[in-house]
């Protein structure tokens, strides 16, 4: 690339004007340089103001020098292009952040013991404890929330691509994308009203469950639907062709073709769902004990615990940083590592499953 | 053995839609028919309606008969499944099922509905349709292989072996070959010329050429005009199609004034 800056003699027509590949950073120092000066001039506290200046600066100096040196269509490209990295750059930044953060503050927590002790008789400014109690709870609930949402949310799919047509299915579709904008206190809410004080039951675990897999279906029927959209349409026609009824097509073609695809999104559906608090508050209450009965007593889960060690339930001394506020960063934690470990299986399952062309 | 097929004044639609109109034909047994025609004039229709593949669309129906050996196929009470056991069909793109085996895929008329043999009796039918479809040589030592890791002549030969393996009386072919090499060509119009002695095959087919070469009888449909169904024109011996036709429309698409 040529390094000319200046539009003296009839270039090529064919070869253009380039910046040097170290332009970008000379517009960044400079830029940065600006905005601390700035920064000292104006007496601005914090870095926020000094960051976004030089921020602005730099796409400022970057597309001027750009448009004096390559032109106007070169200048709009450099220009675009920053904004997309500047939007990427913000999107990505705060979840790294996050995740950052949950991780220095939760890791101090985790232990061998923490994994293996519940909570009982622990109390919030003691020491040690654990979330057993609540590992047990959440995988017992999400599991059979997966039981109930799964298998019904992948037939509706079934239904919807292969044999759905008119005002039914349209019917089903749209209910369906309404369920997914539920919030989940109205799901826990709904099954509250009904099932506790309806049938006048005590809170228990699998009560969360069945909040959990009405907040699982509606998503678990979208996904596996487009997935099973994607299987085309010849190779129905193919096994149509040989005789084949339409039900054995499905189960024998449709299905196993689709699997990579219906296990990941059965796992993003569980995903989804597994952090959901509002629902437990109401249906699963919190425990301190390990209670292995998802059917009768309250059960802790780890959404809970977090809330329950910051004091809600106990009414803790509010002093800051005590063994509490580890604690939480440990359930905190340890709910993400679950999130981020049915998102690698399910790609990982993926991968495995897809059907192979060599 | 092999059947003949009659088919009287049949009027294929598409929803309302009237795509395929008054179409008359009687196929013999063990012979070997091409539909050719322009773009867009109904020879895949009236194909699909051979197998009741027609139906499978969303919308698709037909009115008249379909004789095969003198049983309609549209008649009161009969299952389109055994209508599509007895009458195989090859499709236009080659669409070997991705997540089965060579073998798997061969056999898959029979696996997939269910039908169990032993897996002696399943060899043989493999070895059987694989050399019927000139395809043993090139794949007798990897059957074990993903059906998808062919070239696209040999995807296409394993399609064809897969519809012989259900021993069908007919075999339908739907622009067989539009997706492949002249070397694949060649080697499915000579597959076709072997088949012809134990299948009655109907082959649709863009290529002219093809059809002088491969067919006993020739059927050319044409359109109306924009808008209007698709009307089978005239249907003979292919020699005489192709030197003496009977009709204008078709002597103009043969010598290539149109289409």
């Amino acid at each position: 690339m040529t390094a000319t800056l200046s539009r003296r003699s009839a270039p090529s027509q064919l070869v253009g004007a380039r910046l040097p590949k170290w332009a970008p950073l000379v517009a960044a120092a400079v830029a940065i340089a600006i905005a601390i000066g700035l920064r000292f001039l104006f007496s601005w506290t914090g870095w926020a103001t000094t960051t976004v200046t030089a921020g602005v600066l730099f796409v400022l100096i970057l597309t001027a020098w750009s448009f004096s040196v390559e032109g106007r269509r070169r200048a709009k490209d450099r220009f675009a292009s920053t904004m997309i990295y500047a939007c990427f750059v913000a999107a990505v930044v705060p979840l790294v952040l996050i995740l950052t953060y949950i991780a220095i503050r939760g890791f101090p927590a985790l232990s061998v013991s923490f994994f293996t002790h519940s909570m009982n008789g622990v109390g919030p400014d003691d020491d040690g404890g654990g979330l057993y109690h609540a590992l047990i709870g959440t995988l017992q609930q999400v599991t059979i929330a997966a039981v109930i949402a799964l298998p019904i949310g992948i037939f509706t799919a079934i239904y919807l691509v292969e044999y759905g047509r008119g005002a039914f299915a349209r019917a089903v579709t749209f209910f369906v994308d309404v369920m997914t904008g539920i919030p989940s206190i109205v799901a826990g809410l709904f099954v509250f009203t009904f099932l506790l004080l309806g049938l006048g039951m005590r809170p228990f675990g699998a009560a969360g469950s069945i909040a959990l897999a009405i907040l699982m279906m509606p998503v678990a029927v979208r996904s596996s639907e487009e997935m099973l959209k994607l299987v085309p349409r010849d190779l129905r026609e193919a096994s149509y062709a040989l005789g084949v009824p339409k039900w054995r097509t499905i189960l024998k073609v449709v299905l196993p073709t689709a699997l990579s695809g219906l296990i990941t999104s059965a796992l993003l559906a569980v995903a989804r769902v597994a952090g959901e608090t509002a629902p437990l508050i109401l249906l699963t209450g919190y425990v301190s004990q390990i209670n292995m009965n998802p059917l009768s007593g309250q059960q802790a889960s780890l959404p809970m615990m977090v809330w329950d060690q910051l004091g809600k339930r106990t009414g803790n001394s509010g002093a800051i940083g005590g063994p509490w506020e580890a604690r939480a960063w440990g359930a905190a934690l340890t709910l993400v590592l679950l999130v981020l470990i049915l998102n690698v299986g399910a790609r990982v399952l993926a991968y495995a499953f897809r059907p192979k062309a060599k | 053995m092999a059947k003949r097929i009659d088919v009287e004044d049949l009027n294929v639609y598409y929803s309302d839609f009237l795509a395929v109109q008054g179409a008359s034909v009687k196929i013999a047994p063990l012979t070997v028919t091409a539909f050719i025609g322009p773009s867009g004039c109904g020879k895949s229709t009236f194909l699909r309606t051979l197998n009741r593949m027609h139906e499978v669309i969303p919308g698709g129906r037909v009115e008249g008969k379909v004789l095969l050996d003198g049983e309609d196929l549209y008649g009161s009470g009969v299952d389109p499944v055994n209508v599509r056991r007895t009458v195989g069909m090859v499709f236009q793109k080659a669409n070997p099922f991705p997540t089965m085996t060579i073998y798997d895929n061969v056999i898959a008329g029979y696996k997939i509905a269910g039908n169990r043999k032993s897996k002696n009796e399943f060899d043989d039918i493999v070895e059987r349709s694989l050399k019927g479809a000139n395809l043993w040589d090139e794949v007798k030592n990897r059957l074990g292989r993903p059906g998808a890791g062919l070239s696209g002549g040999q995807q296409q030969r394993l399609c064809i072996a897969r519809a012989i393996a259900v021993e069908p009386q007919v075999l339908l072919m739907d622009e067989p070959c539009s997706a492949l090499d002249p070397i694949s060509t060649l080697a499915i119009e000579d597959l076709i010329s072997e088949l012809k002695t134990r299948y009655t095959i109907v082959i649709v087919t863009h290529n002219m050429q093809q059809a002088a070469r491969v067919s006993d009888r020739t059927a050319f449909f044409n359109l109306a005009g924009v808008g209007q169904p698709g009307r089978l024109i005239e249907y003979d011996e292919t020699a005489k199609i192709f030197s003496n036709p009977n009709e204008k429309a078709t002597e103009d698409y043969i010598s290539g004034r149109f289409g």
